[in-house]
């Protein structure tokens, strides 16, 4: 029993990340906006934290710059897309080429640099029960705080009134203006939270994950969050499901080699994580009445009042 | 015929609604110049004109959808901004839209609730009221069914109940019988006009002119952007009114056309026709069978959604069929020949959407004639485009089907509805095809364009080739087609000559009252 809890401790820390971001990422698709800029905030977030939490040891303070780097990332992005009208696949990925250089300038003086990681929280009696107690009791803060936010992004798309608002808003943009309600508005704060949570994921892997700074160390997280938001056919549970299937593969495939087994090629089994969850989200979600009931209709469509 | 001073309001109430001198200038054209209405309580008013006479833009300004550029509103005798859609529906006006604007995925209680500025379409005290409305007015809707799943008919329920839960005192409806049937817009009228006994107003927007005399207690009517004439519909009659919208005589679609039954090989033969629908909320065919024989007009009738896309993919070949000899055309068996091949045997094809299916919108009128005419015109030689030879033939068509237009460089999208459908009807009927198949060929089309494009029809099958027309609209079918066979749930019926059968007993039909052919 020793080895499993360590394993389970490593499989959420490797999912934490993608867990943001796809939820993020969620929300800006389901009010019809494609942001294809997932990696680039990442970094920005995952540098901004970085650098915030060495210089002044704050990590409260630092996970806070994470998600406001983000969200100003995102900002950019919306006033490209939503107020000038320019393309959004484009936008977005000029976005991720963006973050990638910001992120390697800004970072510059701070590879190597160490940094203690997020301090887990240890609440005595609860975090001492065998297996279960480190897993669910011993994380820190941010892990936990994923899956609020997953919580409450689900409440909030089914249940609240400003969720339905939403969700019409990707739906048809044109008939829920002629209702009167303010569409680039409301897209503008889902993409602004969208890079917040991309924002988070990223202080996540340069503040516990990996507490360190590294160029490009999302390693094409971003892209795998997209990937996750349609093949979870924008369903939260189903984000929450293909995050934690990749991250327990990751590390698995991780194990596997660190076993030594040479009958495989680890360049497959490095492939195992992306092809298997893939396939499992596929095979759960094949129905094309439930894809076409949740896709957001109006994705990545240009939205102007008059047209 | 004076527009200031409508005859037949009392002068002492105010009016409900007043609009003074409504201008409104887009670049390149002067939408509504100095237009003035004014709509009594209790009153189903009319609005009629040509299309880009000015009519959508009017109705946006007063649901706020638009500004305008000058002029005042006035409502029960308060001068009023309408800045936005909520502040026309805090006055106390609705919209049922010509396009529905429902959300499909959503429930109906949620399309509600989106309309109604409270809750979810969860909340039950919403549910309990949208069922007691429905009830109330015979609209029988289940609010908890998701809107993707509903009729056109049973959509328009939604929107009309969404409407009235508002409480509205002047509703706003746009061709809202245009996918009905005739015993759906027989409920409907009796609905409006239950309506209007409560003393409501009604602006009613329609095409359909024998509806407006039936319906209406008087019309205004738009041509150019101004208002030409005022008048009570119940004593014009459908001609009178049609050139008051065209600014001259009426000249509709010569009647009296003989009846085609000879004998003889089919030009088209579907024998058995089976097709999955190829989207979940499409409607797939069952055993469909029809002939066609050269010089006659077929029509196929229905309801939107009752299985007309995939018949018309199948029968464009934009969708195979399953098996070869399900589809015949001249005696060959054609089910697996594609678009291309069907179009290179003579087969033409006019699609309903007309931007995006019928014609690229951004390419301009040359291309958009390429497009579909390089292989029976001979427009391409040695993989290049004859560029001489296609513009004559685009002038050709422009000029042969009086295309309002700014030339053979004008992109698709800048002509309006009825120019475009000439346009492309004209381009399908010069190809001179042996078989033209044409869906909803007048559908929101203005009376001219639509005469003049029925005509086309008619006079193509007497000059012997063989016509399909999938159409809703029955009034059509019975003017050009030869005999007439309705679609339902993916079935066809046997098919009637129109000279033997009635609008009313096709209208039933298109309920679904007949058994399927075997």
């Amino acid at each position: 029993m020793d080895i499993l809890a360590p394993i389970l401790i490593s499989i959420i820390a490797a999912s934490t990340p993608l867990l943001f971001a796809a939820i993020g990422e969620l929300v800006v698709e389901k009010s019809g906006v494609l942001n294809l800029g997932v990696e680039g905030m990442m970094l920005g977030g995952a540098v901004i934290a970085f650098i915030i939490s060495v210089e002044t040891g704050n990590s409260a303070l630092a996970i806070v710059a994470g998600a406001a780097m983000g969200a100003m990332m995102a900002g950019l992005f919306a006033v490209l897309t939503l107020g000038l009208l320019a393309n959004q696949v484009a936008t977005g990925l000029a976005l991720t080429l963006f973050g990638i250089g910001l992120s390697a300038l800004l970072g510059q003086g701070y590879v190597g640099t160490p940094l203690t990681a997020l301090p887990k929280l240890n609440i005595p009696g609860l975090t001492d029960i065998p297996v279960l107690g480190p897993v669910v009791f011993g994380q820190d803060v941010l892990v936990y705080l994923s899956f609020v936010v997953t919580g409450l992004v689900a409440w909030f798309l089914y249940r609240t009134r400003a969720g339905l608002v939403l969700r019409s808003v990707g739906e048809n943009p044109h008939a829920a203006h002629a209702i009167g309600f303010p569409v680039i508005r409301i897209r503008l704060f889902a993409v602004l939270f969208g890079g917040a949570m991309a924002g988070l994921g990223g202080a996540y892997l340069s503040l516990s994950y990996t507490p360190m700074w590294a160029e490009e160390m999302s390693a094409g997280r971003g892209w795998i969050a997209l990937a996750l938001v349609v093949f979870a056919t924008w369903r939260p549970g189903r984000v929450v499901l293909g995050a934690y299937l990749f991250g327990g593969l990751t590390l698995a495939q991780l194990h596997l080699q660190g076993m030594g087994s040479s009958a495989i090629p680890s360049q497959f089994l490095n492939m195992v994580p992306y092809i298997a969850t893939i396939v499992v989200l596929v095979l759960i979600s094949r129905d094309a009445t439930r894809i076409r009931m949740n896709a957001p209709a109006s994705i990545g469509k240009v939205f102007h009042p008059d047209g | 015929m004076n527009s200031d001073t409508p005859s037949t309001v009392p002068q002492d109430t105010p009016p409900r609604l007043r609009l003074r001198e409504i201008t409104k200038r887009f670049p390149g054209c002067l939408a509504n110049d100095a237009v003035s209405l004014d709509l009594a309580p209790g009153e189903i008013h009319a609005l009629l004109g040509e299309n880009g006479a000015g009519k959508s833009t009017l109705v946006k300004i007063l649901y706020g959808v638009q500004g305008a550029d000058s002029g005042t509103i006035e409502w029960e005798g308060q001068k009023v901004d309408i800045p936005s859609p909520s502040a026309a529906r805090a006055l106390g006006i609705g919209m049922v839209f010509q396009h529905f604007s429902l959300f499909e995925t959503l429930s109906v209680a949620d399309n509600v609730a989106l309309a109604m500025q409270r809750g979810t379409g969860r909340d039950p005290a919403l549910l309990a009221e949208i069922e007691k409305l429905s009830a109330d007015y015979g609209l029988a809707l289940d609010p908890t069914r998701s809107v993707h799943e509903l009729s056109v008919g049973e959509r328009q329920r939604v929107e009309i109940v969404r409407c009235l839960m508002q409480n509205p005192s002047l509703i706003v409806m746009d061709e809202p019988t245009s996918v009905l049937t005739p015993s759906e817009v027989e409920k409907l009228f009796t609905v409006l006009r239950r309506l209007r006994d409560e003393g409501r107003t009604i602006l009613y927007i329609s095409h359909k002119l024998q509806e407006i005399r039936d319906l209406c207690d008087r019309a205004t009517i738009l041509r150019g952007g101004k208002v030409v004439a005022s008048c009570d519909p119940r004593q014009e009659t459908p001609n009178s009114l049609a050139a008051l919208m065209i600014g001259r005589a009426f000249d509709g679609p010569k009647a009296g056309k003989p009846v085609q039954v000879g004998e003889g090989v089919p030009l088209l033969s579907v024998q058995g026709l089976s097709m999955e629908a190829d989207s979940p909320f499409g409607t797939s065919l069952k055993n469909i069978s029809f002939t066609v024989r050269a010089g006659e007009v077929f029509g196929i009738a229905g309801v939107a959604g009752n299985g007309q896309n995939t018949l018309l993919a199948a029968l464009s070949g934009e969708r195979t069929a399953p098996r070869d000899d399900w589809v015949k055309f001249e005696g060959h068996s054609i089910g697996r020949v594609g678009a291309r091949g069907r179009r290179d045997m003579g087969i033409s094809f006019v699609p309903e959407e007309r931007l995006g299916h019928g014609s690229v919108p951004d390419l301009p009128l040359e291309d958009n004639a390429l497009l579909s005419g390089w292989g029976r015109w001979g427009l391409i030689r040695h993989g290049l485009i004859s560029r001489g030879k296609s513009r004559k033939k685009t002038e050709d068509v422009i000029e042969a089907f009086n295309v309002v237009s700014t030339g053979t460089g004008a992109a698709a999208r800048s002509l309006s509805g009825g120019n475009l459908q000439k346009f492309i009807i004209g381009r399908e009927i010069m190809q001179d095809p042996k078989l033209l198949i044409a869906a909803q060929p007048t559908w929101g089309v203005d009376a001219g364009s639509a005469a003049a494009i029925q005509s086309a029809l008619i006079d193509l099958a007497r000059a012997g080739a063989g016509v399909v027309v999938v159409s809703q609209d029955l009034d059509e079918l019975f003017t050009i087609a030869d005999r007439v066979a309705v679609i339902f749930d993916g079935t066809l019926s046997e098919s009637r000559p129109t000279h033997a059968t009635s609008a009313e007993d096709v209208g039933l039909l298109m309920g679904g009252l007949f058994e399927a052919t075997p």
